[in-house]
């Protein structure tokens, strides 16, 4: 076999368990893939040792009730704790940082046979919808507009930029305000954001903790659905893990969804939204119509105020989160002066070892906390989230299967673009995934098209909370219709 | 029952320069809970281990890591809360109190400030009768009692350029019980201090060390005109009080109390010399004997508090809490109430033997089957007495409740006096043994023979003629013969029957 780094997690299992392929093979390719992409600056930390080391037990085990993942090559974001690999969260901060514990996530990823190739690039604690905000620099989108590098998105652009240009079969990204969602769609692959409890956070490196989800990203829906499962279930080490049973998510992929109520809010017609992606939303209402499903329109009188909901709470639990980064105990400690005391080494280290987004937004975060502040921005906007949470709620409860709505407000823009724009400005890349944090529900983006220089789109599906399951299934029909089958042409 | 008729006491009051000034007190007592594990973390809660030997990568605050709450902690803030007969919230809730210092980890304490798991519940608090007779005791009223994480210990005096840092006692689980401003006199703070530490001997949920620091207390003093407490009382308006300041972290009771004169006396000199105390946190330094500003008003931390998102509310269900009432041991104020009742002791006497458990439970056991304040007097008289003289704990008592029953069952049955008594306790105590087999191989046997006694007293009157004429003219002196003939028993003589016997041949 050829080209095998650009299989998918199904078609390689598949060939794994006929034999006509060896995990080691896979893993050499991706891992000369890998090689020959530093244009991308997609994997930052390589473990190529462990990799080959893990795809050779997988092959020796390899059979046909071998378990789900295995002898798999994945790219992981730099945000899960790994043993004895560089975690840092692509942040100076957490420089030298190789943890002792491995994430519950990746470890059950490990249980069920992944392969890990490396970690990947993002932005930095996660905040950012670029992956400018780095320590390693821009991660970069495989697709191009001439000369014009692409944002891949963020924060998980890193693993985007990877499954794009098939330097892994799949990857791990996570979810706090779309940072799956908005990668995968600018990237032209599949992202899921599970439930808010599905995934363990154990072991992951808290952004915002109400909000965080990890999650799989994918080259196909089946593939989401295959790591997904391997991802999730109860945690006791995480007290907000839920104690649900697993479901099978392949097998729910029938792509028969005859009678499913898809909502269609009207909140979600922005003012000023280009018109590709208006175009895209009206095509993907089609393509749920034609595999069968009902359309209805419905009304989600909160959603504008999700945004600025999001960017109170989000930065508030950050601003808590990141207060162990303090140059005590691991990471980065500033070089001090003469008679610095304590004071000096936090202000030295935490103003060395942040960029800029951190900073703005751990500020913005002890603002909105803040004795005399308290009430009117945090309590405010967690009451706000009830709303919005609720909104939800009354259009499940009439019988609404799932929720269509365009992923991102645009396909992907230059990196730089935006450098000097209001911060606000990037923030509205999230316009269409936060209230599905908020809400805690499962989300998903599915590419769908191209606009017209080529770059590609994706829609999203909401579902019900825990059933990912027929969510997946939506997004399989809706998969099957769109038929996306562009990739990026290898410039890199 | 106990009579519950009581007084409250009168408040401290102290003359300034100017005018009388009432005290008026409340406190955050922080009571670390029992427990094997850390609130958060399955980490020891061992005392004197190895620095950072009890440290889970959660109390480290390593990136990623997650509290999940020990259950253990739960249950004996619950069981705590029992005791103080206060309200149990089913429904609580954990936040963050956020702040930058070495020795939290996190960068945030995990408490619980908006919805703790106790609510309000009360303290009697006893301080003694007066010479007239009546008891004074102090209803202290228990605002809550929330569970929360202590921190690690910053060492700053083993380097000259460095500070350490231990990370032990980082993540144990600490109860902070916070009264209302009900206590009036420094006698009055170490007395609750001490009720609270015998309630959590009793129910097993802290050790009560003040030394190592598992029990030590904040306390807020404010200074008030006779008359505006009541008027606080009425209205439970905190404006008919003086401005309060909070002396933190003391350990000691004699500190304490030391503490708050001189906190009081501070605060009486402010405003008499016209000027407005401030609300601030103060340390006692008692070298100096003096209290020291920590931090004011305008520099307190803004701890920007807000609910954890890691931890779900902490739900209990009725039952649970039923439960563990249902095993609840008996109360200091029960059991003092059931001595007093079933074994006739006075109030003073009750106290004592209900001071610990291990006092309790020796005295019940040699009070059973035999006069209740006959043993309470032998216990405390006798071992208490005996025991303070050699340093040693009723736990290390080398006298068994079995032993020293069976001494007084030997006074009983008039086999030896009650001063045969104390010198066969002392060879009990010091070299053990069977107190009946012990009288009865060192012939200790009180002599209640009358021949025999006769006979001796027969043989004093004959050997002394001038004495038995003077007592004649003055029968006081027959103590004279009486201690003759005890003398001449070697002490063994009955003495009851000794007095009769002599009292008779004088007569005769």
């Amino acid at each position: 076999m050829s080209d095998l780094n650009k299989l998918g997690l199904a078609e390689a299992r598949d060939a794994l368990r006929k034999g006509e392929t060896t995990s080691v093979a896979l893993t050499e390719a991706c891992l000369s893939e890998i090689d020959g992409a530093g244009a991308l600056n997609a994997f930052v930390h390589n473990t190529p040792d462990l990799a080959l080391e893990q795809a050779k037990a997988a092959d020796a085990r390899m059979s046909a009730d071998a378990p789900s993942l295995n002898g798999l090559p994945l790219g992981i974001k730099d945000l899960f704790c790994t043993k004895g690999v560089a975690s840092q969260a692509a942040s100076r901060i957490l420089e030298g940082f190789k943890p002792q514990y491995e994430s519950t996530v990746t470890q059950n990823l490990f249980d069920a046979g992944a392969v890990m190739l490396g970690k990947l690039n993002m932005d930095e604690f996660a905040m950012g919808s670029s992956n400018e905000t780095s320590v390693y620099g821009d991660a970069v989108n495989p697709w191009k507009i001439d000369d014009r590098k692409l944002t891949p998105g963020g924060s998980s652009g890193g693993s985007a930029a990877a499954v794009a240009a098939d330097l892994c079969l799949a990857a791990t990204g996570t979810d706090t305000g779309g940072s799956i969602r908005q990668p995968a769609a600018l990237t032209g692959i599949t992202g899921i954001k599970p439930t808010y409890g599905r995934c363990s956070r154990w072991g992951i490196i808290a952004f915002a903790s109400s909000l965080d989800q990890a999650g799989p990203m994918t080259k196909s829906v089946r593939d989401a659905a295959i790591m997904l499962e391997a991802m999730c279930g109860h945690d006791p080490k995480d007290s907000t893990s839920v104690d649900l049973a697993v479901p099978d998510f392949e097998a729910a992929l029938t792509g028969d969804i005859k009678g499913k109520k898809i909502g269609i809010p009207r909140e979600y017609r922005m003012d000023g939204m280009p018109q590709e992606i208006e175009d895209l939303w009206a095509k993907g209402r089609e393509m749920m119509q034609d595999a069968g499903a009902e359309l209805v329109d419905i009304s989600l009188p909160h959603t504008k105020y999700a945004l600025p909901t999001y960017y109170v709470i989000a930065p508030a639990e950050a601003s808590s989160n990141l207060a162990r980064y303090d140059g005590v105990r691991f990471g980065h400690r500033a070089k001090l002066d003469q008679g610095d005391g304590i004071t000096e080494m936090y202000e030295k280290t935490r103003a060395e070892g942040f960029g800029d987004e951190v900073q703005r937004r751990v500020m913005v975060g002890t603002y909105v906390l803040s004795a005399g502040f308290y009430d009117a921005y945090y309590n405010r906007a967690r009451k706000v989230r009830t709303l919005i949470k609720k909104d939800f709620e009354d259009v499940f409860a009439q019988g609404i299967d799932g929720i269509l709505t365009p992923a991102t407000p645009s396909a992907a823009f230059g990196l730089g673009e935006m450098a000097d724009a209001d911060p606000v400005q990037m923030y509205l890349n999230d316009v269409f995934t936060v209230t599905v944090n908020l809400a805690g529900l499962p989300g998903i983006s599915v590419p769908a098209g191209l606009d017209a220089n080529g770059l590609p789109l994706g829609l999203q599906l909401i579902g019900r909370p825990w059933e990912e399951s027929d969510l997946l299934n939506l997004a399989y029909a809706l998969e099957d219709r769109a038929g996306f089958v562009a990739k990026p042409s290898k410039w890199w | 029952m106990l009579d519950l008729t009581f007084e409250p006491p009168k408040p401290k009051v102290i003359s300034g320069a100017k005018q009388d000034w009432e005290l008026v007190i409340g406190m955050e007592v922080h009571a670390q809970v029992s427990t094997r594990a850390k609130l958060f973390s399955g980490a020891s809660t061992q005392f004197g281990a190895e620095p950072n030997s009890n440290v889970a990568f959660v109390d480290a605050g390593m990136p990623g890591m997650l509290p999940v709450i020990n259950e253990e902690c739960v249950a004996q803030a619950v069981r705590t809360g029992l005791g103080l007969k206060a309200e149990i919230n089913l429904m609580s809730a954990f936040d963050r109190k956020n702040y930058f210092y070495p020795d939290l980890p996190q960068g945030y304490q995990i408490s619980q400030l908006y919805h703790p798991i106790v609510g309000e519940g009360e303290v009697l608090v006893e301080l003694g009768t007066d010479k007239d007779g009546t008891h004074r005791a102090r209803r202290v009223r228990i605002e809550r009692i929330h569970l929360e994480q202590d921190a690690g210990k910053s060492i700053h005096d083993m380097d000259p350029a460095m500070s350490f840092v231990d990370l032990n006692r980082t993540g144990v689980a600490l109860m902070e019980i916070v009264s209302r401003p009900d206590i009036r006199s420094p006698e009055e703070a170490a007395a609750y201090i001490a009720k609270l530490r015998q309630i959590m001997l009793y129910l097993g949920t802290c050790d009560g060390n003040m030394q190592n620091g598992n029990l030590r207390a904040d306390v807020n003093v404010s200074i008030c005109q006779p008359g505006q407490y009541e008027k606080y009382m009425e209205t439970q308006d905190f404006s008919h009080l003086g401005t309060r300041c909070e002396i933190k972290n003391m350990n000691s009771m004699r500190f304490i109390q030391q503490a708050i004169m001189v906190e009081a006396e501070r605060q009486i000199r402010i405003v008499e010399g016209g000027g407005q105390v401030e609300q601030e946190t103060r340390l006692y330094d008692p070298d100096k004997g003096e209290t020291r500003s920590m931090r004011s008003k305008e520099e307190a931390h803004d701890y920007r508090y807000f609910p954890d998102p890691d931890l779900l509310p902490l739900e209990i269900e009725q039952a649970w809490v039923d439960d563990i009432a249902a095993g609840l041991p008996e109360l200091p104020d029960a059991k003092k109430a059931r001595f007093m009742g079933d074994f006739g002791l006075a109030d003073y006497d009750a106290s004592v033997l209900t001071a610990d458990l291990a006092s309790a439970a020796y005295f019940e056991e040699v009070a059973k089957g035999r006069d209740g304040k006959t043993a309470a007097n032998w216990v405390i008289n006798e071992l208490f007495g005996r025991l303070n003289r050699d340093e040693k704990s009723i736990t290390d008592s080398p006298v068994s409740p079995a032993q020293l029953g069976g001494i007084i069952d030997l006074i009983a049955k008039g086999d030896i006096s009650g001063k045969i008594a104390k010198d066969l306790f002392e060879i009990v105590y010091t070299e053990g043994g069977d107190p009946a087999q012990i009288v009865e191989e060192r012939g200790m046997k009180q002599v209640t023979d009358t021949g025999a006694i006769e006979k001796a007293v027969d043989e004093i009157i004959a050997a002394n003629p001038a004495q038995v004429e003077k007592a004649k003219e003055n029968p006081k002196l027959a103590g004279w013969f009486v201690g003759q003939v005890m003398k001449a028993t070697g002490g063994k003589a009955n003495p009851k029957a000794v007095n009769e016997i002599v009292a008779k041949k004088l007569a005769g």
